[in-house]
């Protein structure tokens, strides 16, 4: 801290500042605006709450007044009876808990040989698993769809998981992880007679937690979201996945607005809980990667 | 001895890369890498599903001559122009927003992102009861104020037709189902913009401020001289990023669009044609073609982006 004379001036001119009315008038007028966006963002998912606990007459009501009447918490119980949300639920977990499980083990494998191993090809190798980040999705929609139906995979789990094991985007976040791991860890491990396998277990692990663990959430919650795959890789409702199911239950339940809302929150909620619990993994790695969403 | 060793332990590194990178490649070549040389192999053979014969690029001049391919296209377009520059200017201006202020920081950051974690079609359907023409909470906000109620997701007509009461033809422009489709869409990704501009803004060299404050500049001044300059970079990321995202969208136009076609192809975008014409109608070969046309396009865009981040990374 220098205690300059042009410092201090500044310090005064601050202090100045922050007895202005026009000061307080700017800090009304921001959280003024800021309030009002967070009531824009939470309105509707408020509402979707709400009008899930409410009766079909008051769901269908153009009233502006949000909160039921009568509290109806049996429409939740009425969801599971109406479509087998269960089922979906059931599908959507295995799906997204397999490919979450397979995307950390193949990161933490691949990022581990593109960080510190020393072989021929190895530039060509990471190239090419990079420049799977660049095919845009559409573009292997329909032969995935073929050589899955070829697999004879269509309308199984296989099918569902197996194309989204390995992503190169997590490779990626784990391999810069790894690449901050000092080196000198790595020499006196090897010089203590540790392998690769056990290096990887014991020492590197540790290291690599927080890009795991954003890795791991982002496959888990693009897994569960995503809509495309498995609408066209499913047939019927034994293997079908809460995104698909939603879908069809909107065309089924048609009017019935509040079972609609509560399967769209049943829907919701697992996502938002896992955002909520781990939301500062979705801020500390993945911005700086550039998410794929 | 020593080149001997080296020589070695080259040798099985190789046999270990490979043997760690097995399941990697096992999923990643024949479902990335294969696909884009299927495709393109498709995409030259017409008829449907695998009843089809060599017609060389008949498809890519099916899809020129076709007016849906050139609607959908259109759509797409319109799409892109309405949320990309919306999405970015209002995530700009609530980041700036709340980097000047210190409490509820952290809870509004973590507030505006939620909906980009939640499934589009969990929150699309919350979007599709609030444009519902007879109960729907847009309809209702229309007829406390005395405007004419609309019909919004079912609406074909322009919106510059019915802003301009009539005067302009309802094939100009993006149709209101459109735009209500994008509405949501930016409500849905506009956290994505705030937490990056925020991520960004928080980097930025503090000598930069503390200059401009000896120098007394104005916040106004700071904004457009310093801050603005700086985050270029990150304004061209939210770009490419943002524009690929809206070329390829497709859940928020399956779950809102209705099924039943009564918007007369106008919120029918790009990703919705290539996936009716391959899924519903089995046109395997016209699919793949206009999948490329668009992939080229997005392909394009992504190694510009890539070259972007490249130089950011430079220069930080």
């Amino acid at each position: 801290m220098s205690f300059t004379n042009n410092f201090q001036n500044i310090k005064i001119k601050h202090l100045f500042y922050f007895h202005t009315p026009f000061y307080y008038l700017r800090k009304i007028l921001i959280y003024t605006c800021l309030t009002f966006l967070g009531v824009l963002v939470s309105f509707p998912f408020l509402w979707m709450i709400t009008a899930s606990f409410k009766s079909l007459e008051e769901a269908t009501s153009p009233s502006l007044w949000i909160f039921p009447t009568q509290w109806q918490w049996k429409n939740w119980i009425y969801v599971f009876h109406s479509a087998p949300f269960g089922r979906y639920f059931f599908n959507s977990f295995v799906v997204a808990g397999i490919v979450t499980i397979a995307v950390s083990i193949n990161s933490i494998l691949a990022g581990y040989v593109f960080a510190r191993l020393k072989f021929q090809g190895k530039g060509f190798l990471f190239a090419l698993i990079m420049a799977t980040m660049m095919v845009p999705f559409e573009s292997i929609l329909i032969p995935n769809f073929i050589l899955i139906s070829k697999l004879g995979w269509y309308n199984t789990y296989a099918g569902l998981i197996v194309p989204w094991c390995a992503n190169a985007f997590s490779i990626l976040l784990i391999r810069q992880a790894f690449l901050t791991v000092p080196e000198d860890y790595y020499e006196s491990a090897q010089i203590d007679g540790c392998g690769h396998f056990s290096f990887l277990l014991y020492l590197s692990i540790p290291f690599v937690k927080p890009a795991l663990i954003t890795g791991a959430l982002f496959s888990f919650l693009g897994s569960y979201n995503s809509l495309l795959w498995p609408l066209i890789i499913t047939a019927d409702e034994t293997k079908r996945v809460v995104q698909v199911g939603l879908t069809v239950f909107s065309g089924d339940a048609g009017i019935r607005v509040n079972l609609l809302m509560a399967a769209s929150t049943i829907v919701a909620l697992p996502t938002i809980i896992i955002y909520l619990i781990a939301q500062r993994y979705f801020f500390q790695e993945s911005i700086r990667v550039g998410l794929k969403g | 001895m020593i080149p001997n060793r080296i020589k070695y332990k080259k040798r099985s590194d190789f046999f270990i890369a490979i043997l760690l990178l097995f399941p990697s490649l096992l999923v990643l070549i024949p479902f990335f890498i294969f696909p884009l040389f299927y495709a393109l192999q498709l995409s030259l053979w017409g008829g449907k599903r695998n009843t089809g014969i060599f017609v060389g690029l008949k498809n890519y001049m099916v899809a020129f001559q076709s007016p849906m391919f050139w609607q959908s296209l259109r759509v797409t377009l319109y799409y892109a122009i309405m949320t990309v520059p919306t999405t970015l200017i209002l995530g700009f201006c609530v980041a700036y927003l709340l980097s000047k202020i210190l409490r509820g920081r952290t809870f509004l950051r973590i507030l505006f992102f939620v909906p980009y974690v939640t499934s589009t079609v969990a929150v699309a359907m919350v979007w599709r009861i609030f444009y519902n023409p007879q109960f729907g909470f847009f309809n209702s906000i229309l007829d406390l104020f005395g405007f004419p109620v609309q019909r919004w997701l079912l609406e074909p007509r322009g919106v510059l037709n019915i802003l301009s009461g009539g005067v302009i033809s309802p094939q100009w422009g993006p149709s209101l189902a459109l735009v209500c489709i994008s509405l949501f869409d930016i409500w849905h990704t506009f956290g994505f913009a705030v937490v990056v501009f925020l991520t960004a803004m928080s980097t930025l060299p503090k000598e930069y401020y503390e200059a401009a404050q000896i120098d007394g500049a104005r916040p106004l001044q700071v904004l457009f001289h310093i801050e603005l300059p700086l985050l270029s970079p990150t304004w061209l990321f939210l770009i490419t990023v943002q524009l690929i995202r809206s070329l390829q969208s497709f859940s928020s136009f399956y779950a809102l669009s209705p099924s039943s076609g009564r918007t007369m192809g106008t919120t029918e975008n790009l990703m919705l044609h290539i996936y009716s014409q391959f899924y519903e109608y089995g046109y395997w070969g016209y699919g793949s073609a206009v999948a490329i046309l668009l992939s080229i396009f997005i392909m394009a865009l992504t190694f510009i982006q890539w070259q972007w981040t490249r130089r950011y990374v430079f220069y930080q």
